[in-house]
């Protein structure tokens, strides 16, 4: 077994390859470098003659860097991603040891450290797969050509002669086989085929991808093993909690530390920088306790005597800016999409249907909050932490403490769940800061309270639409302004209203066959830190522009399936960017990934069957439904509620329909629909962060509530279609459709409209049945 | 002072400030670090041990007011309900970020310790103190009827 953060690019990781046995045949030299198996060789080869595949789609694909066959056959698979409950070890291993004819039994992952030569590692935006599919099913071909013609070679033969299955090389005309081990030193002196040569596998041929093959985390997690961040442990390492300043910006004014230094356990205070607009991946400063375990840490903190100087975000309160945000969207706003003339066909419409709605400021709240450790030596640093991106987690530290990169080395843990925060790494470099200050390798614990106080939120938002609907109740005109603080302004200070590419995710790819829409955004000053949290900006406009769809409906006196399969129109491919919009598509070209109403209306129909939608229900049950592509995904779901006379909630059912092109592992994937439902619906049901004077008033569980064991429904059915399109996103889409399914199944249910999330938040128990 | 507590059936030395929440002698002092600290107020469950059997929130228990009671962590937890919730756990593939399931894992195997045969609202009780925010909940939930099967 591999230590635990040992990555194949480190000189240590040589030292674990061992000498390999004589083989029955005499084939393996184990002498030199031959000893070393594929992995180093090939990479030498790699690096000193290029490797032709280092350009394929998607990047570098030269097996060395994923791949490395131990003399035993052990087969190491790099996984460059992070691994945070979204199976990216078994998906990314799927991918390679299909192509490689690897046997399952004999994989193991290796997790990469941060570095540009994997190319992306950013794990957000629900594209693992879609990013590395191509590439990783290349470089595992490409190994598995390898060690055919090394055998070929050995056999005298021809490589059509040699055929790879499950870790040996067979040769079907005499029964000869070797194993992957034998013939892996040969295979690493061989040169690298260019991807004209690589034959990938026909899909019929897949043993593992579109398979459920089982987790390779849950035998450990069942035991208690793994490293998650929290779980880090160096010699001579000492805990941090930092009180951070209330407010962004907000510094300290003065500090009295001496009874947290009277704390049994507690080693010294350090006080923090104050950082400057934009906020960036910047330590929020405060002070930090450094103590010899993390409860005396905790228990110096709040011995610490600070007086907080507020910052330029002390007038901010949550009410004030709600009302804020609504104004701005009931006057014009920059156009971003403009189709026909919705202004004129608005005010000659004969009948005008207009709403407001209300989505709060949310907190990721992963169940592990951010922690990380930061050990130096000399100028060198090493850091260990659960990052989402630990590539970019390295820049950040090289810019802020302004050494070399390649001084850093930055392990990826486990991701103790993540949904957008752990791709935002202040906490890391406020570990890095804290560790030098104190000549020690450091832990910093963030608790609860900080992991709630201190986000990066998803931003509070506003909207309106109104429509024109004509005397059968089609909608002809639509407008949809909106109103919300942009991730923007967490890079730029001057970011003051939503932009292009966050609009883009669900509004300005509006997919109603409408004569005239129009998409408008108000001005929203940023206070708090904002970032993305799972499914990002499709939050508001799926909640708004679903929960519309089935109001216009309802003014119809139509079917809400119907009315919005109407709306969806006929099959076709749009294009946001011929109607005003800037349209990044998820970064993915529309001719690769086009947006497809057709599968909109095909998960909205197959939905539609399983829930048997238009059954007779009891009293006091509804069915709501709603469908938004995401992260060029197509999602339907529908939602069946409960509520009683005094107004008690409950969800017996949800069903959902899934297009996401091909799927690596579908029983994953249901997972990460169920996940990704209850995530949206807990967050509407109960979540909202406020602030008060420029801080954030929520601070644990009691006050920031999530969806438990007694609230999850008792049926979840998941239908996955089936598909040969490109792989899409399966961590986020869920997300979006749950909250309107469910506030438009509580009006199927009551006649209630919920327009303004959350439906009970933190404390309520029950509905306000009283419109 | 140093104090011995019982853990895992091992007597174990533990030197650490009065008044440290056992949650964090497990991690810290001990290198124990299957149970997860998630909110330290007793809300989430991640921390769940067994106290003589009976599942609690470490990180509500001072470790000097253990005393003599056994201790159990998700490293030490044997036995036929913890096997059957294991095998069950890895067949139904029920963790995703896994972060909060040794919690889960515990009050899951008390609960069949105590009822081997749970209906869906006995499953509902005993589960509700443990957040999942990856919503693992209706995975455990078949799982906990898989594993009581295997018991029957």
């Amino acid at each position: 077994m591999l230590p635990r953060f040992l990555s194949p690019d480190t000189a240590d990781y040589a030292a674990t390859l061992s000498i390999p046995p004589l083989s029955r045949r005499g084939f393996v030299k184990a002498s030199g470098a031959f000893a070393l198996g594929i992995t180093l060789i090939g990479r030498m080869r790699a690096e000193a003659a290029g490797s032709p595949l280092k350009e394929v789609a998607g990047g570098d694909a030269t097996p060395s860097l994923w791949i490395a066959i131990e003399p035993d056959g052990t087969v190491k698979i790099t996984c460059h991603r992070s691994e945070m409950g979204q199976q990216v070890w078994t998906s990314m291993a799927q991918i390679v040891a299909d192509e490689l004819e690897a046997n399952w039994e004999k994989v193991e992952i290796v997790q990469a450290l941060g570095h540009p030569k994997y190319g992306d590692q950013n794990t957000d935006g629900s594209r693992s797969v879609r990013y590395n599919f191509h590439r990783l099913r290349v470089a595992g071909a490409a190994m598995r050509t390898m060690l055919e013609t090394a055998a070929a070679a050995h056999w005298g033969t021809t490589l059509a002669n040699c055929k790879a299955d499950q870790n040996y090389v067979l040769r079907p005309s005499t029964g000869d086989r070797l194993s992957f081990g034998e013939l892996a030193a040969a295979a690493g002196k061989l040169e690298i085929p260019a991807e004209a040569d690589v034959n990938l596998k026909s899909r019929d041929q897949w043993r593992y991808i579109g398979k459920e093959i089982p987790s390779l985390t849950v035998p450990l997690i069942v035991r208690g093993q793994g490293t998650f961040g929290i779980d880090v442990d160096r010699p001579g390492m000492v805990h941090a909690v930092v009180a951070h300043p209330p407010q962004v910006f907000g510094s300290v004014g003065s500090v009295d530390d001496a009874a947290a230094l009277a704390v049994p356990g507690v080693m010294q205070t350090v006080q923090l920088p104050t950082p400057e607009a934009p906020p960036l991946f910047q330590p929020l400063g405060g002070v930090a306790v450094v103590a010899m375990d993390t409860w005396a840490a905790i228990q110096g903190r709040k011995a610490l005597n600070i007086t907080w100087q507020d910052g330029p975000n002390a007038g901010h309160d949550s009410d004030s800016y709600r009302e804020l945000l609504q104004e701005n969207t009931r006057n014009p706003g920059a156009v971003e999409l403009d189709r026909g003339d919705t202004l004129t066909a608005l005010s000659n419409a004969p009948n005008k249907l207009t709403a407001e709605y209300y989505v709060p400021n949310l907190a990721h709240s992963p169940m592990e909050p951010v922690h990380a450790t930061a050990e130096w030596d000399g100028d060198t640093l090493e850091c260990w932490a659960c990052v989402q991106d630990p590539q970019s987690t390295r820049g950040v530290l090289a810019g802020f403490f302004g050494i070399d990169p390649d001084n850093i080395k930055v392990n990826a843990t486990w991701l103790g769940g993540a949904f957008g925060r752990k791709s935002k790494p202040d906490f890391v470099v406020e570990a890095a800061f804290i560790a030098r200050e104190v000549g020690k390798p450091v832990k910093v614990t963030w608790t609860r309270e900080d992991d709630l106080q201190h986000g990066y939120y998803h931003a509070v938002s506003a909207q309106r639409l109104e429509a024109a609907l004509d005397d059968d109740g089609n909608c002809r005109a639509l407008l949809h302004r909106t109103a919300f603080p942009s991730i923007g302004s967490t890079f730029n200070a001057a970011a003051d209203q939503g932009a292009g590419f966050e609009l883009a995710l669900g509004a300005s790819d509006n997919p109603f066959e409408v004569p005239n829409l129009r998409l408008e955004v108000g001005k929203a000053p940023p206070h708090l830190r904002i970032g993305w949290l799972r499914s990002v900006c499709n939050i508001q406009p799926a909640f708004a522009v679903q929960s519309f769809a089935d109001a216009m409906a309802h003014a119809a006196g139509r079917d809400p399936k119907d009315y919005l399969r109407d709306l969806i129109g006929s099959a076709r491919i749009i294009d946001p960017n011929t109607e005003g919009a800037t349209y990044p598509n998820y970064d993915a070209s529309l001719e690769d990934y086009p947006i497809e109403t057709g599968r909109l209306t095909h998960v909205l129909d197959k939905v539609a069957k399983m829930a048997k939608w238009g059954r007779s229900l009891p009293k006091g049950h509804g069915l709501g439904i709603a469908v938004h592509r995401a992260f060029l995904s197509y999602i339907a779901t529908v939602i069946e509620v409960k509520v009683t006379n005094d107004g008690q909630l409950s969800i017996p059912g949800i069903w959902l329909a899934m297009d996401a092109g091909t799927v690596v592992n579908p029983r994953h994937a249901r997972a990460q629909m169920e996940g990704g439902t209850i995530y949206g619906l807990s967050n509407a049901l109960y979540g909202e962060i406020t602030a008060k004077n420029g801080a954030v008033v929520q601070q644990n569980f009691p006050d920031w509530r999530l969806m438990r064991m007694s609230e999850a429904p008792r049926a979840f059915e998941v239908e996955i279609i089936d598909s040969t399109s490109r792989p899409a996103g399966i961590g986020e889409p869920a997300t979006p459709p749950a909250a309107p399914a469910l506030t438009n199944a509580i009006f199927a249910a009551t006649g209630k409209r919920i327009r303004s999330l959350p439906i009970l938040g933190p404390t309520g128990e029950t509905l306000n049945l009283e419109s | 002072m140093a104090i011995t507590l019982k853990i895992n059936g091992e007597n174990t030395k533990i030197d650490a400030a009065p008044g440290t929440p056992l949650l964090w002698v497990l991690r810290d002092h001990l290198k124990m670090t299957g149970p997860k600290f998630g909110c330290g107020v007793g809300q989430c469950g991640a921390c769940t041990v067994h106290f003589n059997g009976t599942p609690v929130r470490s990180c509500q228990l001072p470790h000097d007011e253990v005393g003599d009671a056994e201790i159990t962590t998700i490293e030490g937890k044997e036995g036929k309900a913890a096997n059957a919730i294991r095998e069950a756990w890895i067949a139904a593939d029920v963790p995703q970020c896994g972060y909060c399931q040794s919690g889960q894992i515990m009050a899951a195997t008390a609960l069949l310790e105590d009822n081997p045969k749970p209906s869906d609202d006995d499953i509902d009780t005993a589960m509700t103190g443990n957040i999942c925010r990856c919503a693992t909940y209706m995975s455990i939930r078949r799982a906990i009827k898989d594993a009581a099967k295997t018991l029957a």
